[in-house]
């Protein structure tokens, strides 16, 4: 029980303090994790309705490996991404090991298979609605695609929130990639990682419950955001 | 132009059967549609009604048979058609109209221009703004039916377009129909109300368990249909 209460103190004092070194770290995770989701979407999202609308050989197999891909461990992506973008791996030549970029490259790679499962779902059940209409209107499955992710934005939305949600809470991808780097690549949740195993517990939970706030703050900013569009454009 | 006009009919189906998974569902339709007329197909649930007119449309492809029309190699772009239940997209009225022409490559002012004339010609301009979802299942309709006007279809097909609506909504749908056919485009028609079919039709399809029993000129069916199972049809239906 002290742990937790102390930790309390730890998150008040980080806050009250609110030292610049905080600041840039919990900086870093957002737009680490922002351009991450953006960078995941504009790839799963056209994906995801193609899926649900075009007919194509191996949409079947595409989608259960898309689904399937949702659960991927975040360490063995941040192997991979850090196999690829290492000296020897085909991306070696950017130099982007150990940058933020990286970070994002990574985490979009994790959360790119659960926006476009996601987004298939989605798509496919407003698909059924209007299949129907969009096929007499002679519509193509692209203009298909396009017009059901700008119908379905609503929803869509909780999709990227879904994806923001697990970008900025991993901590084995961007660990391998970004190297915890203190001041260039170290991001909330490997800030915690490190103080836990050094054993300051209580500064760890601090910036936990931090890191927990701030993930609640932007989806209850998020929902006020859509329900105030949604109202004016249902 | 002309010779466009008269390419895209009659449409002319020959020998259609559908029967997905083997349920038969058509057999040997064999069917003319002439240019500027008004076919009304009647028929019991589950006569073949609608899946027939989708064949027509395009929206499905035949088991067996042809669908031609008329010189044409492919499916004309020229048709509409409007379904039961409307499927109104989700953003604004006038969007929904001009969508269709969009999709046809037609540039935006200009869509907007003729979504807002096809609005107005159902009496809809005042709700151009609105988002279409909100709106009730008769005022819905009637925006399906500007957005399919908006296209200036040579051909109208519509399936049960008053089923869920009350009579005064059914009545704008109806008199919109006929100021569509007035102004010389084809319609075809399935519905089960046969009142809006005497007022409508010209010419009336008949189709029971999947096969056309008889095709006979509107006035003539109701005074006494050729065919039994139509006249048992009519005798059941209430007035």
């Amino acid at each position: 029980m002290d742990t937790f209460t102390a930790s309390l103190d730890a998150a008040l004092a980080l806050l009250l303090h609110a030292d610049a070194h905080l600041y840039g770290i919990v900086s870093l995770s957002l737009r680490v994790s922002c351009l991450a989701v953006l960078l995941a979407a504009l790839f799963a999202l056209p994906l995801g309705a193609l899926l649900a609308v075009a007919q194509f050989p191996g949409r079947r197999t595409l989608t259960v490996l898309v689904n399937g891909f949702m659960g991927l461990p975040a360490v063995v992506v941040g192997l991979i991404v850090y196999l690829s973008l290492s000296r020897a791996g085909p991306l070696g030549e950017l130099g982007l090991l150990f940058t933020p970029s990286a970070m994002s490259l990574a985490q979009a790679v994790l959360v790119a298979p659960l926006l476009a499962a996601l987004t298939r779902q989605i798509v496919e059940d407003a698909w059924f609605e209007y299949a129907d209409q969009l096929h007499s209107l002679g519509v193509s499955p692209r203009q298909a695609a396009l017009t059901l992710l700008w119908d379905t934005r609503w929803s869509l939305s909780t999709v990227l929130l879904a994806g923001f949600g697990r970008a900025i809470s991993e901590v084995g991808a961007v660990m391998i990639v970004g190297g915890n780097i203190d001041g260039v690549t170290r991001v909330m949740t490997t800030a915690i990682a490190l103080e836990t195993s050094k054993g300051d517990l209580p500064l760890a939970m601090g910036l936990g419950i931090i890191l927990v706030a701030l993930v609640l703050l932007l989806n209850a900013l998020a929902q006020a955001i859509r329900s105030w569009a949604a109202r004016s454009a249902q | 132009m002309t010779a466009m006009k008269t390419a895209m009919f009659p449409l002319q189906l020959s020998g259609i059967g559908f029967a997905p998974s083997g349920t038969t569902i058509l057999q040997d339709i064999n069917l003319t549609i002439a240019e500027g007329s008004c076919t009304v197909i009647l028929g019991p649930n589950g006569a073949g009604k609608s899946v027939l007119m989708r064949i027509m449309h395009g929206l499905l492809a035949p088991g067996s048979g042809r669908v031609e029309w008329g010189s044409l190699e492919e499916r004309p772009l020229s048709q509409a058609m409007l379904f039961q239940r409307p499927v109104m997209l989700r953003r604004s009225v006038l969007s929904n109209v001009a969508y269709g022409l969009h999709v046809q490559g037609i540039p935006i002012p200009e869509a907007k221009r003729r979504a807002l004339a096809a609005l107005e010609s159902v009496g809809l301009q005042h709700l151009a703004d609105r988002p279409a979802r909100v709106l009730s299942g008769g005022e819905q309709q009637r925006v399906a039916l500007a957005r399919a006007a908006a296209l200036q279809p040579r051909i109208l097909f519509l399936d049960e377009p008053t089923a869920s609506l009350d009579p005064g909504a059914a009545r704008a749908i109806e008199s919109g129909i006929a100021a569509l056919h007035a102004a010389g485009i084809t319609i075809v028609m399935v519905t089960h109300h046969l009142g809006q079919a005497r007022r409508l039709a010209r010419d009336i399809v008949f189709l029971a368990a999947g096969r056309i029993q008889e095709c006979t000129p509107a006035h003539d069916f109701f005074r006494q249909p050729q065919s039994q199972a139509a006249a048992d049809f009519l005798k059941e239906e209430l007035p």
